[in-house]
């Protein structure tokens, strides 16, 4: 068996308290494998993004515990943190957050930097990252300027620039029209397939989760075997 | 990050809304450029005063008087005492004002006073006319100060030590009137002194130019040599009896050059002591450095509180920031930088906002201060050679620059600890 490079157990997390109290988590058990593709599914509020907060560290849970390569993730802190989060993972969401006015270099050039690799290196890598997806020859262009596909296309770039374990993509073709989510979906799958980079996808997309190698379905803050999406259709809209 | 990267984000990120930016740069600018105009006023007059004391110098010289005890108190005239001495119209301090005349006991009790080396009475001489040659005669003002100090030349080399002949040091302004061609072909020269005595007879005595002086704080005078004073005085006293040339208003007591402050005051003490008072030169500039300090001083206060004003700016500049860059925090955040690193980039922004404005600031502040002081050096300010009424040391302008720094990174404090606090999830939900 492949080692389990995220598991969680009877993970739960609620926000506010007394009577607006809420539980978003109700105790989730999972595990995932190296080199895996994992979609999380499920309707809007089902606690998608949370349990994503969560894999990736950056949410504490309120109960229950994340194992990253067998340690404990709530023993880690400050700087060990801080260095799993920057070698790690890599994100990408259904909005771009690329910073206005920085070039398209620069823009992919931040897990680096904060990484603290030298100039020389940093430009060579964003390139080869840039290569990869075809953007190269944007490189100087303002990262505003790009259309919607070229911008997740940058992400995903800035995602991939420190050579991750994990990529966490949210609602990744969320903002895209189909013809180029299917472009941006080839990339995150081609990814996982050829640099074994595990996958994480949230998304209420049922084609796209689909194409990952294992669904988890979420419902009001539990795993369940299977959900129908569609059932009501009024339902399945937004993230 | 490394340090270099978070200076250079930071630096970029400023410039990320200029017109923000600007406006904040424009309030510091304010406060930096005022500040630097006191100092530099401040610095430019200080430094005035400081080449007038060294001109008038004598730092082992003080003049002492015996201060009448009538001066101080109010209750009603004095009672007329026959056995008194004779009061002395001073000639120095306000016209009409009396000191009790020394005598030569007077003389002898003030050389007695440990510390002092030597002691000279001051004979005041009033003459009327100076003149070279055939040339025209002009009136004769004589230095306050006497003989014996050293003065700021701008040709001769000055009295020469223990001289017997009579010498004299003019002022610029008489040369060419007196009709030499320049400063330096007056050196050497003999001119003629008419002195009238007391009954009304005018005598005449020659002296050799040995320096030619610049203008002072102290006005366009000239200064005589012990020689001279002495042979004009004898002039001056032709035909008065013995006893009104033996009475002094003050004399000059000299001491040790390399004394110490302390030592100065406690001669001073001991003076107080034996009933007379020592003024040394630069107590007499002291007070009016107190003033010039006190005036700067109150205009940096001023210009400190733009400054303050300026730093809440910076605190609402940044706070702006931080709330409009709320997600790139959070993306850093998420991308492992640490919260000490997101302060760091914050506060190196408003150092360097701070900077901007201060360096800016001080820039001008030179530049404009340098023309308006030079202006005024060459008009409204021309008879006082010398003074560059704005000046600026290295050390003042760097001040001011850092000054505005350390104000910049208190008014980071607010702005860049909140973002740090910041956590990532917040600034990442986009429901
Ligand atoms: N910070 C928060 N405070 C209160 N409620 C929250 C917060 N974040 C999420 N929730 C709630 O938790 C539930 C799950 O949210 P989320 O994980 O974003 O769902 P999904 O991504 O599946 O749409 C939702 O009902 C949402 O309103
Ligand atoms: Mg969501």
């Amino acid at each position: 068996m492949t080692p389990s490079a995220l598991s969680t157990s009877d993970l739960r997390k609620h926000y506010g308290s007394g009577s607006t109290r809420f539980e978003a988590l109700k105790g989730v058990s999972l595990d995932i494998a190296e080199g895996e593709s994992v979609a999380i599914v499920g309707k809007s509020g089902s606690g998608k993004s949370t349990l994503m907060h969560i894999l990736a560290l950056l949410d504490a849970p309120s109960g229950g515990s994340v194992m990253i390569d067998g340690t404990d993730a709530s023993t880690l802190r400050g700087r060990r943190l801080n260095e799993l989060r920057n070698r790690t993972f890599g994100f990408v969401f259904q909005q771009f957050f690329l910073t206005p006015n920085a070039s398209v270099l620069e823009n992919v050039m931040l897990p680096l930097k904060i990484a603290r690799v030298g100039s020389r290196e940093r430009k060579r890598r964003a390139h080869e990252a840039l290569q990869l997806l075809e953007l190269d020859d944007k490189a100087r262009n303002k990262a505003t300027d790009l259309s919607g596909g070229q911008k997740q296309r940058v992400v995903i770039a800035r995602a991939l620039v420190n050579n991750p374990r994990i990529i966490f993509a949210d609602e990744p073709t969320g903002n895209l029209d189909s013809a180029t989510g299917a472009v941006v979906e080839d990339l995150l799958f081609d990814l996982n397939r050829t640099k074994g980079i595990t996958l994480v996808i949230v998304t209420h997309d049922e084609e796209l989760a689909a194409r990952a190698d294992r669904r988890i379905y979420l419902r009001d803050g539990l795993v369940v075997d299977a959900i129908d999406v569609h059932a009501p259709a009024s339902e399945a809209v937004g993230a | 990050m490394k340090a270099l990267d978070i200076l250079r984000t930071a630096i970029g990120n400023s410039f990320r809304s200029r017109l923000r930016t600007t406006l904040t740069v424009i309030a510091i600018f304010i406060g930096a450029f005022t500040l630097t105009i006191t100092n530099g006023l401040g610095t430019g007059i200080n430094n005035y005063i400081d080449t007038q004391v060294s001109a008038v110098g004598a730092p082992d010289v003080m003049t002492v008087t015996k201060p009448t005890e009538t001066a101080t108190t109010s209750d009603g005239p004095q009672k007329y005492d026959p056995d008194a001495a004779s009061t002395i119209s001073s000639g120095t301090g306000q016209p009409g004002a009396t000191v009790v005349a020394l005598t030569d006991d007077d003389i002898t009790a003030i050389g007695a006073i440990d510390g002092i080396t030597s002691v000279e009475p001051i004979v005041r001489v009033s003459p009327d006319y100076v003149s070279w040659g055939d040339n025209d005669k002009f009136v004769l003002s004589l230095s306050a100060l006497g003989g014996r100090v050293a003065v700021d030349l701008a040709a001769g080399s000055g009295f020469t030590s223990d001289s017997t002949t009579a010498e004299i040091i003019l002022p610029t302004d008489y040369i060419e009137p007196m009709g030499f061609a320049d400063y330096d072909s007056a050196i050497g020269q003999q001119v003629t002194i008419g002195i009238t005595d007391a009954l009304r007879e005018q005598h005449t005595v020659t002296a050799t130019i040995v320096g030619v002086q610049e203008p002072t704080l102290f006005g366009t005078t000239a200064t005589l040599n012990d020689t001279l004073t002495t042979e004009l005085f004898d002039a001056q006293s032709t035909g008065l009896p013995a006893s009104s040339t033996e009475e002094f208003a003050s004399a000059v007591a000299h001491f040790d050059p390399a004394s110490t402050d302390q030592e100065v005051s406690t001669i001073k003490k001991d003076l107080t002591a034996a009933g007379y008072s020592g003024t040394t030169v630069s107590d007499q500039i002291g007070t009016f450095q107190t003033v010039i300090d006190g005036i700067i001083l109150v205009l940096n206060a001023f210009a400190v509180i733009a400054l303050l004003a300026a730093g809440f700016g910076i605190v609402n500049t940044l706070l702006m920031s931080v709330q409009e860059r709320t997600r790139e925090i959070g993306l850093m955040k998420a991308m492992g930088m640490s919260g000490s690193r997101i302060f760091a980039l914050f506060s190196a922004e408003a150092v360097f906002i701070g900077f901007l404005g201060s360096a800016i600031g001080s820039a001008v502040g030179i530049a404009l201060g340098s023309v308006i002081s030079s202006v005024l050096a060459n008009g409204f300010l021309s008879g006082l050679v010398g003074l560059q009424l704005i000046a600026f040391t290295p050390i003042s302008i760097i001040s001011v620059i850092l000054l505005v720094m350390a104000i910049a990174l208190v008014a980071a404090v607010l702005p860049a600890a909140k973002a740090a606090r910041q956590s990532p999830i917040d600034s990442l939900r986009y429901e």
